[in-house]
């Protein structure tokens, strides 16, 4: 028996070493990402494995040409996490505990939105925003971006408020709390890590929108930064650090994301796509 | 009648409401119900906002002469089936087609298989593989386009680094034209694809393993089914479910795939990566013909409904189990 687990704990550091080994095949395309935007000359896609002589001209050129485009897509994530966070928790709150009849057919509903293709919805929206005024506009882009949100926020912050014991809510509202204040006071509080989970990946989902930035703006006056990279590439690429660079400047909110709050990544992960 | 039973098991230890409360509460009670309706109204406009009406917009759009015209006249005379007729008839839409079949089972097979090898192979334990499992994800998390872009980076033909590994290494004498040539751009998506969907059917399988009893293994080793034996007999039988949660939502996703295909190639190169996603993307968005665009979106709802109700079913399966 001690043979066998002596020999259980060998095993670990290799199965730790190949994991490593993975990771770095699998994470080869970030790395050099990295390793392209600090890389020297502009032009060319230089092969030095490791920026021996790094260079932030790069990031200089980036930023010049893309950080009023980072700006304006950290306000469509932002407005996005706060809509989708006032629509969708009420409802995820309704759903779980209040006793409406039809509420397997709203599950159902959502279920089925989240499987709209995008262009569905970008096709009827381009119309319905040329006549509302809402194409090129920051407003337009945070509530198109909310409809991958709010299915997504409705499903995990139900499954967590699920387990918000209704004799805690009774309580409040027996010391005269009207329905919404309990929500509010009680509720909220409780349901916290669900809450910071649902905006962190509406954050995330609105940061990395290209659909909507490619079909709800026309003139170039709000691009965001998923745009400004898709025109960085576009037919011939002059400046492929700078390009790179813009594009490692964007994935910083997935980078936070994965350092800062990954236990919540994991709740997001299968929360919504198997419950 | 629902809410009062809610109210009674729950308000045991408090003293019962005295009388003249009572004449007010029929009409507290109908404000009560309004107001729990009211928690719902926003969600509901939402949806039906940015659900339904642009699927019945497009369905309406598919039956109208929708173009550049009408965003000036207001006009956009019904044409019957002519959009669709159009679209299919065009020589590209067979090619998309086909090209979607091929991107999505190639993506999906691709995606799975790793997928799963690397959920059994972090099913084990050893050093790190908490945190060295969430760095896997980091995939998923980048914006498409910042995926993509990397990859342009990588498959670029003179001077990425794919095709000077390669040379170096002696396996192609020519630069492999990943992203120019009809004969390999659909392969070079498809790579793609299955590394940015790697996450997502890893994080998937790897939580279904999880839930599977330890004590299921150690009933099995007992009659001797262990390794390959106990996958099949075991592991494969009850990760069923998950299974083909994972596959169908794969489906879905890969169905409308736009950010990397317009990333990388844009359809080229000669349409060898048209898919009916972008052929719609195009029409409406390049070409301005909405109508034709809206067309091909309904085809692509109806195939993504399919998949969609074949997901359902198995997610109720997995939710009665």
């Amino acid at each position: 028996m001690s043979a066998v687990t002596s020999k259980k704990h060998a095993r670990g550091p290799v199965r730790t070493a190949i994991a490593i080994v993975l990771l770095a095949v699998l994470l080869f395309p970030v790395y050099w990402m990295v390793n392209i935007s600090l890389q020297p000359s502009g032009n060319a896609l230089s092969g030095t494995f490791f920026p021996t002589h790094p260079s932030l001209a790069g990031y200089a050129s980036a930023i010049h040409d893309q950080g009023h485009n980072l700006v304006t897509s950290l306000l469509i994530a932002a407005g996005t996490v706060v809509l989708t966070l006032v629509v969708a928790a009420p409802c995820a709150y309704a759903l779980a505990q209040f006793r409406f009849r039809w509420i397997s057919w709203a599950l159902l509903v959502i279920l089925i939105s989240q499987m709209i293709p995008g262009i569905v919805i970008a096709n009827a929206l381009y119309t319905a925003y040329e006549r509302l005024g809402l194409l090129d506009s920051i407003p337009g882009l945070i509530i198109a971006n909310s409809a991958n949100a709010i299915p997504f926020g409705i499903l995990i912050m139900r499954s967590f408020m699920l387990g918000v014991p209704p004799s805690i809510v009774e309580a409040a509202r027996v010391d005269g709390a009207g329905l919404l204040r309990a929500f509010l006071s009680i509720v909220v509080p409780i349901s916290r890590n669900s809450m910071i989970t649902v905006g962190l990946f509406a954050f995330l989902f609105a940061w990395s929108d290209f659909i909507f930035a490619l079909t709800l703006t026309t003139k170039g006056q709000v691009v965001p930064v998923t745009l400004g990279i898709y025109q960085y590439l576009g037919a011939h690429i002059a400046n492929w650090s700078a390009v790179m660079a813009t594009a490692v400047l964007a994935s910083i909110p997935a980078i936070i994301l994965l350092v800062v709050a990954q236990r919540y990544i994991a709740a997001g992960a299968t929360g919504g796509a198997v419950k | 009648m629902s809410d009062t039973k809610t109210l009674t098991s729950a308000t045991p230890r408090t003293t019962p409401a005295p009388a003249p409360v009572r004449s007010r509460r029929s009409g507290s009670r109908r404000l009560e119900e309004l107001t729990k309706v009211l928690f719902v109204v926003p969600a509901a406009l939402a949806i039906v906002a940015l659900f339904g009406y642009p699927v019945v917009k497009n369905v309406v759009m598919g039956f109208q002469d929708y173009g550049l015209k009408t965003f000036f006249t207001g006009q956009a005379p019904f044409v019957g089936l002519s959009n669709y007729l159009a679209v299919v008839s065009d020589d590209v839409f067979s090619k998309a087609v086909v090209n979607t079949a091929l991107f999505t089972l190639g993506s999906i097979v691709g995606q799975f298989v790793i997928g799963m090898l690397l959920a059994l192979f972090f099913h084990r334990s050893f050093p790190l593989n908490g945190v060295l499992r969430a760095l896997f994800l980091l995939p998923w998390l980048l914006p498409l386009i910042v995926g993509s872009a990397a990859w342009r980076a990588i498959l670029e033909q003179d001077s990425g680094i794919l095709n000077v590994t390669l040379e170096n290494l002696g396996v192609i004498s020519t630069p492999v034209p990943w992203l120019t040539s009809p004969q390999v751009a659909l392969v070079a998506i498809i790579l793609v694809n299955v590394w940015l969907g790697i996450p997502f059917n890893l994080t998937l399988l790897y939580s279904g393993l999880q839930d599977i009893p330890d004590e299921l293994y150690e009933a099995g080793a007992l009659d001797g089914a262990t390794g390959w034996k106990a996958f099949w007999s075991i592991t494969w039988p009850n990760l069923r479910a998950v299974v083909s949660v994972v596959l169908m939502l794969g489906v879905i996703y890969t169905l409308k795939v736009l950010d990397i295909i317009l990333g990388l190639t844009q359809g080229g190169p000669a349409n060898a990566t048209q898919t009916i996603a972008l052929q719609s993307y195009q029409r409406s968005f390049v070409e301005f013909k909405f109508g034709q665009g809206a067309a091909l979106s309904n085809i692509l709802i109806v195939i993504s409904l399919v998949f969609a109700v074949i997901y359902l079913r198995a997610n109720r399966r997995q939710v009665d189990e």
